[in-house]
């Protein structure tokens, strides 16, 4: 950060507090623009499809207006100082994923197959009661240091969340991936809760034990190599998403959690040596998991060659084949550059899962690749903004579970957006805040609410002045 | 509706998007907080650093004490040089400043060698900033040697807590 030697042939560096602004009312600029583009690209798509404006224009805008408003006016109520771009960010997000849904809703190919027809009013619902969890996470978590009592709490409910879709008769295959449970008429994807659960044990874990971690080490090829003792918690927490991923057959959680762990090790220990293992370690599990375990090796196999996987799927040839890659695939094509426009695309022909796990091959088809990489900054944008929440956190809990939360979202849309465009096999996944799915939303809401929380604390300015109890209590009696 | 219409929805639209992508850049740009660092180049007197820092550019006379009472090199903010929180720094405005592995501490240490409430930086009566040691394990050590009574920081003096050394200056 700074040269603070004192050495007088040296440079010197003098470092001072900038009083932060509270940034309130850029946020509120920022989100009116987070509104209304999703109702510019709502109408943009009624237009293109029925040939005049959606009839449902001015509730969306307003359900989203509203929801955003709430929102903003919780923040601006329980964390003045909060970062003023993530809930314009995470706003624009979820509208442009509402429009996109609402779009796919219009497909007769959709609607036929059961896919589509009443999801952009459920979504909107699952948006609401997203941004009621991130209300309530600003409300009552007024100190995210609070959450460190809870380290090992967490760990176990991470892990109860984790298992629960392999509880007989609860857990629910979808497509072969067991990251489903039935609960009544709902289905939950517990991972979506579990990674940020998992983010607040590996900061409580790994603030108390990072030193053994980073300075038990020998130095060897210019790499610091921990102590064998040392490698447990990495061996544990390997071994357990092995164990997802030869149960639960999925593997972005898989990747997710194993990936998280490494970013916080290294960031907690600064040691390189912690990714080249943990890079080392995922690619052996990957590659032992997929040549035994028939599931993940057919996912691996549609991977490599989408083409033939699409044949297999049209001759009807026997076994689960799937021509949504290679659709996915094609859906990028056609959308060239500048894209089809919105509402004039053909990705509908993705079938099964075009609104969640494919919904970028929509943006990517009607946005063209101009609209998809704005849509991946946004995406970095966020990820840019919990990093810098990380460096400005005053405690070492705050700053480990900052950087945790934004490396699972980043990791998790590299995961999502590599497996829709075919360059690492396909996961369950789902995207943040754009796919179809309730558990994504609302466990994507809390984590920018946590965000939020632990960004209001570290831009706050120094407490005001407080008088001194000992300087009043005591009288000095002076001779 | 006509296909020019379309296009320039398409277009407009894509415009739009990049339009907020900016904007938000922009945001990032002028939203500076945290520490300010200022290189002042390397013009001191060999050998007189102290001399020198009272002589070199004046100081933002920020959080002073009302009433005259602040007298003229009297510190405005502490700063950690050493340990896991390098560079943070801390606006002494005549709060008092507790140091230790506590949640609640103004600094919180993350070190193995630091007490939960291990010390704390207080103004007296005169504005003159004291380090008193709270029964701590490990010891607070002003310089070398280690605080038994509280003590009167002199300006750029190491306190060191465990693995941390933090400073008072102007």
């Amino acid at each position: 950060m700074s040269s603070t030697t004192n050495s007088p042939t040296h440079h010197t560096s003098t470092i001072g507090a900038i009083g932060a602004p509270s940034r309130r009312n850029t946020e509120l600029a920022l989100l009116i623009f987070a509104v209304v583009i999703p109702v510019f690209a709502y109408a943009n798509v009624g237009l293109a499809i029925d040939n005049r404006v959606p009839s449902g224009l001015l509730s969306y805008g307003l359900g989203l207006g509203l929801l955003a408003g709430v929102a903003h006016l919780v923040v601006r109520k329980f964390a003045p100082y909060a970062d003023p771009l993530l809930l314009p960010l995470a706003t624009l997000l979820n509208g442009l994923g509402l429009v996109v849904i609402w779009r796919l809703d219009q497909s007769k190919l959709l609607q036929a197959i059961g896919q589509a027809g009443d999801k952009a009013p459920n979504q909107l619902m699952y948006t609401a009661m997203g941004i009621a969890l991130f209300v309530v996470a600003l409300i009552f978590l007024k100190d995210h240091r609070v959450l460190q009592r809870y380290t090992y709490i967490s760990m176990v409910t991470a892990l109860v969340l984790l298992l629960l879709p392999l509880v007989p008769g609860l857990g629910l295959p979808v497509y072969g991936a067991k990251i489903w449970i039935h609960v009544g008429s709902f289905s939950i994807q517990p991972g979506e809760f579990a990674k940020i659960v998992l983010a607040v044990f590996f900061a409580g874990y790994l603030m108390v034990k990072r030193d053994a971690l980073a300075l038990a080490s020998r130095r060897f090829m210019g790499l610091y190599l921990p102590r064998g003792r040392d490698l447990g918690p990495i061996l544990v927490v390997w071994v357990i998403s092995i164990l997802i991923l030869v149960f639960e057959t999925d593997l972005g959680t898989s990747l997710l959690f194993f990936g998280m762990f490494v970013i916080m090790l290294y960031v907690a220990t600064e040691r390189t040596s912690w990714i080249v293992f943990g890079l080392l370690m995922s690619a052996a599990g990957a590659v032992g998991v997929a040549s035994f375990e028939p599931h993940v090796h057919q996912r691996v196999q549609a991977w490599l060659n989408p083409m033939n996987e699409y044949k297999l799927s049209r001759s009807g040839a026997p076994g689960v084949h799937s021509e949504q890659l290679q659709q996915a695939l094609w859906a990028f094509g056609s959308g060239g550059t500048l894209g089809s426009g919105l509402g004039q695309g053909h990705s509908d022909l993705i079938r099964f899962a075009a609104n969640s796990d494919f919904i970028l091959a929509t943006f990517g088809e009607e946005l063209g690749l101009a609209g998809l990489m704005a849509i991946l900054l946004i995406y970095g944008l966020i990820v840019e903004r919990g990093v810098r929440t990380a460096l400005a956190a005053r405690d070492p809990f705050g700053k480990l579970l900052a950087i945790g939360l934004s490396g699972a979202f980043a990791l998790q849309v590299f995961v999502v957006s590599g497996g829709v465009m075919g360059l690492i096999p396909l996961t369950g996944m789902t995207m943040p805040f754009l796919a179809y799915g309730g558990s994504s939303v609302i466990a994507n809401w809390a984590l920018i609410g946590v965000l939020i929380r632990i960004s209001d604390t570290a831009r706050r300015p120094a407490p005001a002045p407080a008088s001194n109890p000992d300087a009043e209590m005591t009288q000095v009696v002076r001779p | 509706m006509s296909e020019l219409t379309l296009t320039v929805m398409r277009l407009g639209f894509l415009a739009v998007l990049w339009l907020f992508v900016i904007v938000a850049v922009q945001v990032i740009r002028s939203d500076l907080f945290g520490t300010r660092v200022t290189q002042r180049g390397a013009r001191r007197d060999a050998g007189r650093p102290q001399q020198a820092a009272r002589q070199a550019a004046p100081p933002q006379q920020r959080g002073q004490q009302g009433g005259g009472r602040q007298r003229r090199n009297a510190p405005t903010k502490l700063v950690v040089t050493e340990g896991t929180l390098t560079g943070t720094t801390v606006a002494l405005q005549g709060q008092t400043i507790t140091l230790g592995r506590a949640h609640d501490s103004t600094i919180v240490l993350d070190d193995d060698y630091a007490s939960s409430r291990h010390a704390r930086i207080y103004p007296d009566r005169d504005g003159q900033w004291i380090v008193e040691d709270l029964g701590s394990t490990n010891g607070t050590y002003l310089d070398r040697s280690r605080l038994t009574t509280p003590t009167p920081i002199p300006l750029g003096a190491p306190i060191r807590i465990g693995k941390t050394v933090i400073e008072l200056r102007k």
